[in-house]
């Protein structure tokens, strides 16, 4: 049931080989960065059965945009969008590591500057991930799969150049946005015709603030284990050069007492810093991105309640015009789309709801799984070097 | 890139653990590499001595040689004089008859070993009739007066050794009685090196080296020498530590006594017994005489006049000391006031004075205004802590803990209160001007250091100094990080249990709340973390800054005594000038004055070059005292630190461990 491959976020995708697809390759150009999309199908519908496109993250907005806005997926969850790459922490922790390069040893600076280059891949790898989770999503899902835009951003191996939003089409989501939470509120007076949705959005949006909060704690908490990484680098830049002034004096087991210190330092923060990528990886990740799913399903419920509010609206209209005895069958006819239209949605949501809480278990299971795990090596890792250093401490 | 299945681990930090492994290598190869010098620093090289006795049979036989010129004479005398009676003589003259009965036995050896105890037979038999008859109290006069341990009584110096003796005879092998069960086995040319490898690793190794000593007649290199000897001793002896201390010094003192009392009939070597009895003392650091607690932080008064009183308990057992187990109650300020005496008595003279913990009017007030949260109890805690290493580093010298001063803050009731150290009184402010001066005087003297050691070591001071402050500075904020980690976790905690609560999968809803729990136990473990951050590594770091500051202060003082010294000099050289200018000028009458004032500041010059001198020894011998500690205690606290962290780590294995299945019973 699981991916063959170990997926950092892992998503319940279906082991359908016929639409494969990776992000093999990624460049970064200042704040571009290119995805190399490798895609290997047996499907007729594509005219090669392998090829690569490069595309960049505004591509993949575009692509979530458009499958949010087609009518027809209204009753799906929408797989959320990857967040932006966000290249800025690191890159200004790195400048600010050029301007204090003064105040600190040179050993120093250039273990700062390696972790920093460690967390910067990090920082890459991920995007590169989530948007090659993106994609998967979409492809292992039977309706988003057959899209055509999908197809075309898979397909198109020309650059897409979407036109960017200028400023307008800015304003105009975020009106949209505005529009949709007060709709929001005025539908949620709608009574609720099905027992399972009701629970349902209940549960939603309960689950969505925990969730919510539950990923800015730990964020929080990820970022002290960093911190505390970086105490032990400068920790054990410090302890080498104190060890390194010792040894020109004549006792040496100070200096070796140093010096072993120094390498559990350098050991114990290595491990520390490891800690605290994996938990980022495997806690903070799954949280984020279920945070987001989380927000589509309820964009989802939101579409639906939409629908039952219109559907409402429209035998309001129907009893109306028979009152007036006008329009009638327009009516009807409007009446009869709404509640069709309803009542594909509440099909297709309810499917869409069990399989996204599958999923969710699946997901949350493999993920704390693998991080128990690594937090148990990684502390073995640390009692091993620990143990070590004991050892040599009593031995001399 | 996207096809590797494990993705947590990029791939730089893999090429740098190699280069870390591979310096760690080095690390490894320079400690093997140092060995052979650790060997003459190092005070806990048991091994060596036992690896190196067993070698070949040529070394066995020189050590057993060894050994009986030095070795059992000296004890089996005292063994006779201790007890004075005729059984233990005619055990040792059995002994000494088996013994050559067994040398003519064996032929190898036979030769040397005729002679030797030919030699030894008439020497242990000369000097156990002077035991005998005048020895005995003849050391005891000599060696009294000059230290407290001299002055247990003497059944305790010469029954200590003797006890050991017949332990340890016990232990060789289930013998009774050196002399008996000695001599059969001698006959077998293997076995006798065994008990005696095992006397030479347990007591020969200080005997010749104190025989050194003493002929040497207090040779200041050989101290060292000296007291690794000791220290070995006292370690390869698999008793308790107690008893390994009483027996390991008076068989040492008692020996040495015993064994140069002709030498000290002419000379006395006084100083050479002192300084061996100091570098003891530091050496068996871990063995205190006296035992410092202090405890029971407790907040007497209100408002701004509140201050924080401490119970500081001492067992000891020294017979200076009225009672083993006493306790007083003493206001932080006493022991301020306790460092400002000793400082002004010991401090001229070249001591380093354990400092005592700051004035914190920050941490006080806190304190004091009675807020009772975590950063108060926790600089109560440190302070506590801080105070009890000052006054066991008091008591751990052994000039210090002689001082009346000393004596009377451990044990009497009621103490004069200490006015001088508050911040805001007269004294105080004397103090501050006090210190300016010196701050612009120390500027201003520019000494032409003659020794280079001295050089050197206030240069290596500084630089520690200053690391140990970046350290520690490093370490506080390792400290907050931790706390606000801690904190995170909990914070996640809750919010993983809230989570749980949501979930409407019962298994996921279940490893949830496990989650939290776990979480909630990790935060636990970081604020243990937290703390032993702070107290065994932070506080550590907090004790040497000031202690290095300690060092600093005698290398000032000794300047100071090396100023007087040069201007006393440049004195002379003034009255010197009068005097030539009055003989010039043919004035007689003054003549006479100019003469006596000559002499005077002759006197003068000389009392402050010894001066000067005596203070270099005092600083040089406290400084490397301070380092022989400082390197023990730094060893010590580490291994600790390393250990608490261990634990930790073990319980995190523990705790992630248990959570597994929880997770793996999601489905």
């Amino acid at each position: 049931m699981l991916p063959e491959k170990l997926r950092s976020v892992s998503v319940d995708l279906n082991n359908d080989a016929s639409l494969l697809i990776d992000i093999p390759d990624a460049l970064c150009e200042r704040d571009k960065v290119k995805f190399t999309v490798h895609t290997k199908t047996t499907l007729s519908s594509f005219q090669k059965p392998e090829f690569s496109v490069p595309r960049q993250h505004e591509d993949f907005i575009w692509l979530h945009d458009t499958l949010v806005e087609t009518e027809d997926y209204a009753g799906l969850i929408i797989p959320p969008a990857p967040p932006k790459p966000d290249f800025e922490s690191p890159r200004e922790k790195m400048h600010k590591l050029g301007e204090g390069e003064a105040t600190m040893t040179k050993e120093e600076y250039t273990k700062m500057k390696q972790e920093l280059e460690a967390e910067y891949l990090a920082v890459f790898k991920k995007t590169v991930q989530v948007h090659e989770v993106f994609l998967q999503r979409l492809s292992s899902h039977p309706v988003l799969s057959k899209d055509r835009n999908f197809q075309i951003f898979l397909e198109y191996d020309q650059d897409l150049s979407v036109r960017r939003k200028n400023a307008k089409e800015m304003f105009g989501g975020f009106f949209k946005n505005m529009v949709k939470s007060a709709d929001e509120v005025l539908i949620a007076g709608v009574k609720e015709v099905d027992d399972f949705f009701e629970q349902e959005k209940t549960f939603l949006l309960d689950y969505f603030s925990k969730i919510k909060e539950a990923t800015a704690k730990a964020e929080k908490m990820t970022r002290s284990h960093k911190n505390i990484a970086d105490d032990y680098i400068r920790l054990s830049a410090t302890l080498n050069s104190l060890s390194a002034e010792e040894s020109t004096n004549y006792y040496i087991i100070k200096f070796c007492l140093k010096l072993f210190q120094n390498f559990l330092r350098v050991c114990l923060k290595k491990v520390e810093g490891r800690v605290a990528s994996d938990e980022e990886l495997k806690l903070t990740e799954l949280l984020r991105y279920y945070m987001r799913d989380i927000q589509a399903a309820k964009d989802l419920l939101y579409r639906r309640a939409r629908a039952l509010a219109d559907y409402e609206n429209s035998n309001k209209a129907l009893d109306k015009a028979r009152l007036k005895g006008k329009d009638v069958s327009q009516a009807e006819e409007h009446q009869k789309r709404c509640l069709q239209k309803f009542d594909t949605l509440s099909e297709s949501g309810k499917k869409e709801l069990t399989n996204f809480k599958a999923r969710r278990v699946v997901a949350f299971r493999k993920n704390l799984v693998e991080m128990a795990e690594l937090e148990v090596k990684h502390a073995k890792n640390n009692m091993t070097l620990l143990q070590g250093c004991i050892e040599l401490l009593s031995g001399n | 890139m996207a096809s590797s299945s494990e993705r947590s681990p990029p791939p730089f930090p893999d090429t740098e653990d190699q280069d870390v492994l591979d310096s760690e290598e080095v690390g490894g190869r320079d400690s093997d590499e140092d060995d052979g010098e650790e060997l003459f620093m190092s005070a806990s090289n048991t091994p060596l001595t036992k690896q190196d006795t067993p070698t070949s049979p040529d070394s066995q036989a020189s050590d057993l040689m060894e050994d009986l010129s030095v070795g059992p004479p000296s004890s089996q005398t005292e063994k006779s004089a201790a007890s004075s009676s005729p059984e233990e003589f005619v055990d040792l003259t059995n002994n000494l008859e088996s013994r050559v009965a067994a040398e003519s036995s064996s032929p190898e050896p036979s030769d040397e070993f005729f002679d030797i105890l030919g030699s030894e037979t008439q020497k242990v038999e000369v000097e156990a009739s002077v035991k005998a008859d005048s020895g005995a109290p003849q050391s005891k006069a000599s060696s009294r007066p000059e230290k407290g341990l001299f002055g247990e009584p003497d059944e305790d110096l010469f029954g200590g050794p003797l006890g050991a003796m017949s332990k340890k005879t016990t232990e060789n092998e289930g013998k009774s009685g050196t002399a008996k069960a000695a001599g059969p086995t001698f006959s077998k040319p293997t076995e006798p090196a065994d008990i005696f490898t095992e006397e030479a690793a347990a007591t020969t190794v200080p005997r010749t080296s104190n025989t050194v000593n003493s002929k040497a007649n207090g040779v200041h290199s050989e101290e060292d020498l000296f007291t690794e000897a000791t220290v070995e001793l006292s370690l390869d002896s698999p008793r308790s530590s107690r008893k390994n201390e009483e027996t390991s010094k008076p068989s040492a003192s008692s020996s040495s006594s015993s064994l140069s009392a002709p030498a000290r009939q002419a000379k006395p070597p006084p100083a050479a017994l002192e300084e061996l009895e100091d570098e003891e003392e530091a050496e068996l650091e871990d063995k205190f005489d006296v035992l410092v607690s202090v405890k029971d932080p407790e907040k007497v008064g209100d408002g701004m006049n509140a201050y924080m009183a401490y119970k500081v308990s001492t067992e000891t057992t020294l017979p200076m000391f009225r009672n083993k187990l006493f306790t007083v109650r003493r206001r932080f300020s006493d022991f301020l006031g306790l460092y400002e005496k000793l400082s002004e008595k010991h401090g001229p003279n070249g001591l380093i004075v354990p400092p005592p913990p700051e004035k914190s009017i920050l941490g006080m007030t806190k304190v004091k205004v009675g807020k009772e949260d975590s950063s108060s109890a926790d600089f109560v805690e440190r302070r506590r802590g801080a105070l009890e290493r000052y006054l066991q580093r008091v008591v751990n010298h052994p000039l210090l803990l002689q001082d009346p001063d000393v004596r009377e803050f451990l044990e009497k009731d009621e103490l004069p209160r200490a006015v001088s150290t508050q911040t805001l009184s007269g004294a105080g402010f004397l103090k501050m001007i006090n210190k300016a001066t010196d701050a612009v005087s120390k500027m201003t003297i520019k000494m032409n250091e003659s020794d280079a050691w001295f050089e050197e070591k206030l240069q290596e001071v500084e630089s520690a100094d200053q690391h140990f402050r970046k350290l520690h500075a490093l370490v506080e904020s390792l400290v907050v990080h931790r706390k606000e980690l801690s904190l995170n976790t909990a914070n996640f905690a809750k919010s993983a249990a809230m989570l749980g609560s949501a979930e409407d999968n019962t298994a996921l809803s279940r490893a949830l709340s496990q989650l939290a729990e776990v979480e909630d136990k990790i935060e636990q473990l970081h604020q243990d973390q937290a703390a032993y951050d702070t107290f065994s590594f932070a506080e550590l770091i907090a004790d040497y800054i000031r202690l290095l500051g300690a060092v600093r202060g005698s290398f000032d003082h000794r300047i100071k005594a090396w100023q007087r010294w040069q201007d006393a000099q440049a004195m002379l050289q003034k009255k010197r000038e009068t005097e030539a200018k009055l003989l010039w000028a043919n004035k007689p009458d003054k003549l006479q004055q100019a003469k006596d004032e000559i002499v005077e500041w002759e006197a003068r010059v000389t009392q402050f070059e010894r001066d000067f001198e005596r203070v270099s020894a005092t600083v040089r011998k406290e400084v490397l005292r301070f380092e022989k500690q400082r390197t023990k205690n730094f060893k010590r606290q580490i291994t600790k630190y390393l250990e608490l962290l261990l634990q930790s780590q073990q319980q995190l294995i523990k705790y992630w461990e248990a959570f597994l299945p929880e997770a793996k019973a999601i489905a």
